[in-house]
């Protein structure tokens, strides 16, 4: 046996003794772990999806989606979770450029346009609810406001954590873990993008073929 | 003020008013010993703001514990109502306890003690056997913990305060919506699960990073041990499945709360999508249970056969296979809904096909025993009443999986002989092996193994006395969660000796509670005097110490072959690198307590409608979640020279110089 | 803790940059567009209308999961990458799956009361 007093390094002298992931820091381990919240957030979405689809017709004789959904609002709602899954992106590369007023500025239009959009679909929501369309009154209306309203709920949570993310910046700066929740949260800011793609195309647009 | 919540809550039937009177006493009784034995700082500092996986662990096993004394006692009553509700009898359960009974057995069982023991495990064996000295996220390990606790405890409350769901352990509406039972049964039932599950899907994001990320030096994943890869897999399905169970549950909740019409019987709700979506959650649930069980068989038998798991690679596919296999059988538990022939006919293929890689473990097992040097220890035991239980039971399963035969028997006491064959036969036997063989690597002792082959036999008779019988009682026509039944049905010889053997099951497992303290008493007695490797393991976790420090490893190792040890051993491993270096140990934190305390009262307010509470309860929730992630990344630091006092106070020396005897 | 990085280390890590942003940008708006405008305007009807919204509608999430989520753009081993991908496939099945059962069991189950008897 060795010599326990000898010390050297041994990954020269055998096969495939190296590390085997490189990257086990905070940061790569944080990532993939949000990544994979992200993914059985994904899960979750499909469930509401198929629940949508296969009740969508379901309208217990009263108004479906041809009559009920407007695409100018959709349309509306679209481009403002698409500009505002931009500057969030232009808000962490700012953070990677040390521009730490930019990261704030960013991060402050990401909010305005991210409220805009849950504004835009709480009015088109309770327009519905008003005219006697609310979620209670069939099977199509109660999985239309869950699935929506759910994707609706994550970009509120959204903005509260933004609110934080200002907070830690304006006070920490960029350090190693204020910029590791920054790039966390711009994951799922963009996500919610993602899934808003599923929701204009298979919801308002198929809606209203 | 209090929402829908009364006096008349606290108001329960005779057989629920004792129930509530034992578990007030024990309460009372722990607490009453921390006071005396003036324990609070050690239980605080030690356990309850512990983020070490290890401790975690211990902790996950004795809820456990509790949880299974509950889900026993449950089964003890069922079987007991069914041996004496008979023709003019009506037993000594009312009709709508008795629906509560099995409805909480179920949700128990499942919930708490099978997903429970199966994450104390990953909590204390997982770091131990890929060489890490944490897993990837020890905050939200100790958060996952105690929302499971959180949930626990609101199933405990719902034994004393109103009632606990009717509606069996899966709630299947129009039965479990808000027009058929709308007190706060099924509403307890929902957040007890919302609550689990969250901690479940946290872990399982946890666990699957630490076995991707945390593996050491050299260990590609074809030299992990095989008990990591079955973690690995299970928790593949827990981040897939668990979602589909969280929406579910959603949409449920939203019937209830909301009067939406997702699946009531009016209002074009459909409530056959429950079962659909219900059971695509289901099925990959029962194998997250197994495949654990299945990994630590691949532990035990290769160890004491002194040999090495034959087959390692086919292994390997075979979990992966099952992986996949697991979401697309899932229709096979409702063929009698009234779909048609294209869609039972598939799934019934499917459900078929997982039998195979099913069986290449169970031949691997037995194969690799072929010409080794078997030890009969208990462990060893616990492996052929699987053995012969979970391969009768999986071969009703694939009885089952006809849909011809299942029209016939679903729903039945075959259906439910069979499962139990899978999770007493499968998962409970495993686990309890398990137990057995690394318990002395957790406290440094044996348990006595005495007391664990009566415990064993008490266990193999009263299963095969208590379920076999439920085969024939099922072919006789005999229904599922019946409370009563006309003697003229000729089942009551029947159901008499099911309920002898389940107190034959009450005997052993009287006997392994018993034990436990017995060993604990007896314990310098069952010393384990080899330094940490009392059965010549093979895997990592034997090369420490009993019970381990808290950095597990003061020298990551570095591994170039499968079972590691055993090359440690015949002189084939690299050297280690035998400088001891600074390691950083998560900060001890309340924060995850607070927030399982936070969910608590957020479920139980919402079960009981009173939203300003839930309100405070979610509120509480959120500041918490701040606070946490607004650290700065802040360990503890143990320096060198300190782990190598620790590490030379605890080993042998003749381990120390790598000399293995 | 040795397998700590540096601040300056990680953001090597993160993959984005004003190109990603605007090549992601410009192509969801294009994408966007075109699908709102060909149900708008009725360019194509029936079939190939849902058709092309779909497909309209997955090459811009491909677009957003390279551009904006820089999927495949980890070191190796991707992992990310990878467990994306069998993600996609639980999801296809489950979605595919209940869609299939669901209308299967509608045909039979849910026909009105001049019960059709189907032998197939």
């Amino acid at each position: 046996m060795n010599d326990s007093m000898m010390v050297y390094h041994t990954r020269d002298k055998y096969a495939d003794t190296s590390m085997p992931d490189p990257e086990q820091d905070t940061f790569s381990k944080t990532v993939l772990g949000f990544w994979l919240y992200l993914l059985t957030d994904c899960l979750l979405f499909a469930t509401l999806f198929a629940t949508y689809a296969v009740m969508h017709h379901e309208t217990f004789g009263g108004p479906g989606s041809r009559e009920l959904f407007s695409l100018p609002i959709a349309f509306s709602e679209t481009m403002l979770l698409l500009l505002s899954s931009v500057t969030c992106g232009l808000a962490v590369l700012s953070a990677v450029r040390n521009e730490n007023k930019k990261i704030i500025l960013w991060l402050i239009v990401t909010f305005f346009l991210g409220a805009s959009f849950i504004a835009t679909e709480l009015t088109e929501f309770s327009d519905l609810i008003r005219e006697g369309h609310g979620w209670d009154k069939s099977a199509f209306l109660s999985s239309f406001f869950t699935l929506v309203g759910t994707h609706g709920l994550h970009v509120t949570i959204g903005l509260f954590w933004m609110c934080v993310m200002i907070a830690q910046i304006s006070i920490k700066g960029v350090t190693v873990p204020t910029f590791r929740r920054l790039v966390v949260f711009s994951l799922f800011w963009h996500f919610l993008d993602l899934v808003w793609i599923f929701i204009f195309t298979f919801v308002y647009l198929m809606g209203v073929i | 003020m209090f929402g829908r919540l009364t006096l008349d809550a606290f108001k329960h039937e005779a057989s629920q008013n004792f129930a509530v009177l034992m578990m007030v006493l024990t309460g009372m009784a722990v607490f009453g010993l921390l006071f005396y034995l003036k324990r609070w700082k050690w239980l605080w500092s030690e356990w309850l703001t512990t983020t070490d996986p290890k401790r975690i662990g211990v902790m996950y096993i004795i809820v456990v514990l509790l949880m299974f004394m509950k889900g026993f006692a449950d089964a003890i009553m069922m079987r007991l109502q069914q041996a004496l509700s008979v023709g003019e009898s009506h037993g000594f359960i009312s009709a709508s306890h008795f629906q509560e009974v099995f409805s909480a057995h179920g949700t128990t069982m499942i919930f708490f003690v099978g997903m429970g023991f199966i994450f104390g495990l990953l909590n204390l064996i997982i770091p131990l056997q890929i060489g890490a000295r944490d897993v990837a996220f020890p905050f939200l390990n100790a958060l996952a913990f105690w929302l499971f606790t959180a949930a626990a405890m609101l199933m405990m409350i719902s034994l004393a305060v109103g009632k606990f769901s009717t509606a069996g352990w899966l709630a299947y509406p129009p039965l479990s919506g808000v027009e058929y039972s709308p007190d706060e049964g099924v509403d307890y039932w929902i957040w007890i699960l919302q609550i689990a599950g969250l901690g479940t899907t946290i872990s399982g994001v946890n666990f699957l990073v630490t076995i991707l990320k945390m593996r050491c030096p050299g260990m590609t994943l074809m030299k992990m041990p095989i008990f990591v890869w079955s973690a690995l897999c299970s928790m593949i399905l827990v981040i897939f499945a668990f979602p589909i169970l969280t929406a579910t549950l959603f949409m449920l909740t939203l019937d209830r709360y909301l009067d939406m019409h997702f699946f009531t019987s009016g209002g074009g709700g459909n409530p056959m999508m429950y079962v659909n979506l219900i059971w695509a959650w289901g099925h990959p649930e029962v194998y997250i249970l197994i495949l654990p069980g299945f990994g630590i068989l691949s532990e035990i038998v290769p160890t004491f056969s002194e040999k090495r798991l034959f087959g390692y690679v086919s292994m390997v596919w075979a979990l992966l296979l099952i992986t996949f296999y697991s979401f697309i059988v899932w229709v096979h538990h409702f063929f009698t809904m009234g779909a048609g022939p294209g869609v039972n006919s598939f799934f019934a293929i499917m459900t078929m096909l997982i039998a195979i890689p099913t069986g290449v473990k169970i031949f691997n097992w037995l194969f690799t025993k072929f010409r080794g040097r078997v030890h009969f220890t208990s462990p060893m035991l616990w492996f052929f009443a699987f053995l012969l239980n979970f391969t009768i039971g999986g071969m009703t399963g694939i009885l089952l999986s006809a849909p011809p035969v299942d029209f016939q028997v679903h729903n039945s006491l075959f259906l439910v002989a069979h499962f139990h064959g899978m999770v007493i036969g499968g998962l409970l036997f495993s686990l309890f092996a398990g137990f057995t063989y690394w318990f002395p690597k957790f406290t440094g002792f044996f348990l006595d193994e005495r007391l664990n082959r009566y415990a064993f036999w008490c266990w193999l008779t009263g299963f095969l006395l208590a379920f076999m019988p439920l085969y024939m009682l099922g072919f006789m026509g005999a229904t599922r969660r019946l409370d009563h039944y006309e003697a003229s049905t000729g089942w009551h010889p029947l159901f008499v000796l099911v309920a002898i053997g389940a107190g034959i099951i009450l005997c052993g497992a009287t006997i392994q509670v018993l034990g436990l303290f017995w060993s604990i008493k007896n314990r310098k007695k069952n010393w384990d005097h080899t330094g940490g490797d009392p059965w010549n393991g093979r895997t990592l976790e034997w090369s420490i110490s009993s019970p381990p420090p808290i950095y597990n490893f003061a020298i990551i190792p570095t591994v170039n072959e499968l079972d590691p040890l055993w090359a440690i051993k015949r002189g084939e491993a690299p050297p280690p690198i035998m400088d001891y270096e600074d390691i950083h140990i998560p900060k001890n934190t309340p924060v995850g307590m607070y927030i399982g305390g936070f969910s608590l009262i957020f479920g139980f307010a919402m079960v009981w409608h009173i939203y300003w509470l839930a309100i405070i309860g979610f509120i509480g929730i959120i500041i918490c979640v701040i606070f946490q992630l607004s650290g700065n990344d802040e360990h503890d630091l143990m320096t060198a020279a300190q782990v190598q006092e620790i590490e030379e106070a605890r080993m042998p020396s003749h381990l120390k110089r790598g000399e293995f005897i | 803790m040795s397998t700590e990085l540096s601040l300056n280390k990680i953001k090597k890590e993160w993959h984005g940059s004003w190109k990603t942003y605007i090549i992601g940008f410009v192509s969801s708006l294009i994408l966007t567009s075109a699908s709102f405008l060909l149900v708008i305007t009725k360019a194509l009807t029936g079939r190939s209308l849902i058709y092309a919204i779909i497909g309209l509608g997955l090459t811009q999430a491909i677009f957003q999961l390279i551009y904006f989520l820089h999927l495949g753009q980890e070191s190796k081993p991707r992992w990310q990458m990878w467990i994306f991908f069998f993600m996609l496939l639980i999801l296809l099945i489950v979605v595919g799956g209940s869609l299939w059962i669901m209308s299967d069991l509608n045909d039979r189950v849910m026909s009105d009361m001049n019960m059709e008897i189907h032998h197939d």
